[in-house]
């Protein structure tokens, strides 16, 4: 009886100290691995630390627009179904703001964040992050921003400098009363 | 691209084949009422207005029994209701990046109905089989985790009432555009969620030091991506899987999305697969190219998180038509900061107001619901309503908004809507043309 009791009591003893809740937890789930958090991991920093390995150039970027993105934005990214992407340099303040790649977005790396993760609409996360990489180029070509014959890639899209980088301030709100 | 027929009509859906007996029986009971109307030689109105259901005559449906009890395994409303539907707008470009509103002018009370509930996606609503949806936590954590359905379902729960809404609601530049309450505000709906505390969650994996930022990502096909400041994630932040007592519809995130009182509606994620917890935010595209708010110098306000106060009055309001003598004048207000301290009413175009009563409960980040007993003369008149949050913020003008952000801020306008009566008792969008 007594050591059957002893028995019981050391087993609770030894779930307790294992039990998760011991240390404030609940112990559910179960752990991700390297791998698993790196495939799924798509985030890009604004910085482009976090960029890919590969590359792409502008002219290979204008091929993969015109298969795959031309539909929805235009030839020349001018828009259609979809958003508008070049152009609008310089309306910011006007009273008729046209806000795309060139003239609104702040940082290129996020840029390649965007479209690996969420176009061509009709089929997101298909394109290789080399097409990824020229397509992205291309529009920033289309604006103004690399040159024709550019080819980018994590070191040369992170050195890419937005002309609207420092267009954004903190929330000031309530602002009106 | 999705047939806008298809975007907002979840109660069709439920509907199937299950709910036949009784709608033939409806629509062979009004077929009868036609026909004999037409053979006694009357005009189909005459023999309604004889009020052929109303005294001395006993009601057709006290005649024979209803339809079967369970006759719909799930409940739809009363096919005399089917107007109350979702506000979709006709001929947009594509219906996978848009919003649908909720009908605000046809409910009552602080809950909106799950099927009218609004829709804003940016990626189409995937169909995602809750036994095969992980959610996976990592970045600056001790444990990165995977957890199942299951698993998020064991945490310890907890149920509140919260509004959402779409910080584009509506557009500056639509204001005298919307004729009914739902054109102007319809991105807003309130339910009761029912989750984990994210907290509990972000403590099971244990944060790092350094852990200021958590960036949520949906398993949805624009992949959409937020940055929620730790310090909101620590507080009221929930992971909800739960909306009125349901499982949450699958365009509300099924199964799993980010729920974050008070804040601007896409940073509450849907379909929540990943949080990852970082020292800065990922100034993703919803962050940067929009949800940030445009300044007349042409720099924008960005992490512009918090829904303002505000109020509408949903009746009498815009294509509705009030009668001479006693009107009840109804609305909804609501605060991102707290709870809803006062409405204010006002009958005379903005030149007095009157406090309306607020129907308890009066709850934290919810819908409020406010009543005011009014009497119309016949008088062209201009109604509208002003509210006043716990903390003194008190809801702006149009003028006192633009004022200061100018017309091409798009988000975070809150400002007093007026609904504009005409001697016809007629009522419409009470904005002055611009
Ligand atoms: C089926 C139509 C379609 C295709 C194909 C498509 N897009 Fe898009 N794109 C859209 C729509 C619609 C939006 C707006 C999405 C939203 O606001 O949620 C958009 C948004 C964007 C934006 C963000 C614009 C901004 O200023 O915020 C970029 C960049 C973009 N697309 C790039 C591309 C690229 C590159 C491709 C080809 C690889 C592509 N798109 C293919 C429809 C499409």
């Amino acid at each position: 009886m007594a050591i059957r009791r002893l028995e019981i009591a050391a087993a609770l003893i030894l779930a307790l100290a294992g039990s998760a809740q011991a240390e404030g937890r609940y112990g559910l789930g179960r752990p991700a691995s390297e791998a698993e958090i790196a495939a799924w991991n798509i985030d890009i920093d604004r910085e482009g630390k976090k960029l890919p390995a590969g590359s792409g150039s502008v002219a290979h970027g204008r091929e993969v627009f015109g298969a795959q993105c031309a539909s929805c934005h235009g030839e020349k990214g001018e828009g259609g179904l979809g958003d508008k992407l070049v152009g609008g340099k310089g309306t910011l303040a006007s009273a008729k703001p046209v806000k795309t790649v060139g003239s609104y977005w702040p940082y290129a790396p996020t840029l390649f964040d965007y479209v690996h993760r969420a176009m061509p609409m009709n089929a997101p996360q298909s394109l290789s992050n080399d097409d990824v990489y020229a397509v992205v180029g291309y529009l920033l070509n289309l604006n103004g921003l690399v040159a024709d014959d550019a080819v980018l890639d994590a070191h040369s899209l992170s050195a890419v400098r937005m002309p609207n980088r420092d267009g954004f301030v903190p929330d000031p709100r309530p602002d009106v009363r | 691209m999705t047939n806008p027929g298809d975007v907002g009509h979840g109660r069709d859906e439920a509907d199937g084949e299950t709910v036949s007996p009784s709608r033939r029986r409806f629509l062979s009971r009004g077929t009868a009422l036609v026909g004999g109307a037409m053979a006694g030689g009357l005009a189909a109105e005459t023999a309604l207005a004889d009020d052929p259901n109303g005294p001395p005559h006993i009601p057709e449906w006290m005649k024979a029994p209803g339809a079967d009890t369970g006759a719909q395994p799930y409940g739809t409303p009363s096919p005399f209701e089917k107007h109350v539907v979702k506000n979709i707008p006709k001929s947009l470009k594509q219906y996978t990046s848009a919003s649908v509103r909720t009908p605000l002018q046809d409910l009552d009370g602080i809950i909106t109905p799950n099927g009218l509930f609004y829709e804003r996606h940016h990626g189409g609503v995937p169909e995602i089989d809750p036994a095969q949806h992980r959610l996976m936590v990592h970045g600056l954590v001790e444990r990165p985790l995977v957890l199942t359905m299951d698993d998020i379902r064991r945490f310890p729960s907890e149920s509140h009432v919260y509004f959402l809404e779409c910080s584009g609601n509506p557009d500056f530049k639509a204001i005298h555009a919307g004729k009914t309450a739902s054109d102007l505000v319809g991105l807003v709906s309130c339910a009761e969620w029912t989750g984990v505390r994210l907290k509990t969650v972000l403590e099971e994996a244990g944060l790092k030091p350094g852990a200021k930022w958590v960036v949520a990502e949906g398993a949805d096909a624009a992949a959409l991506t937020r940055s929620i400041p730790i310090e909101k994630c620590l507080d009221d932040a929930l992971l909800v899987y739960s909306q009125n007592g349901e499982r949450l519809r699958p365009q509300q995130g099924y199964p799993l999305r980010v729920f974050l009182p008070g804040f601007e509606g896409n940073m509450s994620v849907k379909w929540l697969r990943r949080l990852n917890v970082t020292d800065e935010p990922a100034y993703s595209r919803e962050e940067t190219s929009k949800y940030t708010d445009l300044m007349p110098d042409g720099t924008a306000r960005q992490f512009t998180f918090m829904m303002e106060a505000k109020s509408i009055i949903t009746r009498p309001s815009g294509t509705q038509r009030v009668g001479r003598g006693f009107n009840e004048i109804t609305g909804i207000a609501w605060s991102g900061r707290g709870k809803i301290a006062r409405v204010e009413v006002s009958v005379d175009d903005g030149k007095t107001w009157q406090d309306a009563g607020l129907q308890a409960p009066v709850l934290n980040k919810a819908l409020t619901r406010f009543r005011l007993p009014w009497s119309w003369t016949g008088e062209p008149v201009i109604i509208q309503s002003r509210a006043t949050d716990e903390t003194g913020y008190v809801q702006p003008s149009f003028d006192a908004l633009t004022k200061a952000r100018g017309m091409n801020s798009f988000y975070h306008d809150n400002a007093v809507i007026p609904w504009r009566i005409a001697v016809s008792g007629e009522v419409s969008n009470g904005y002055p043309k611009a």
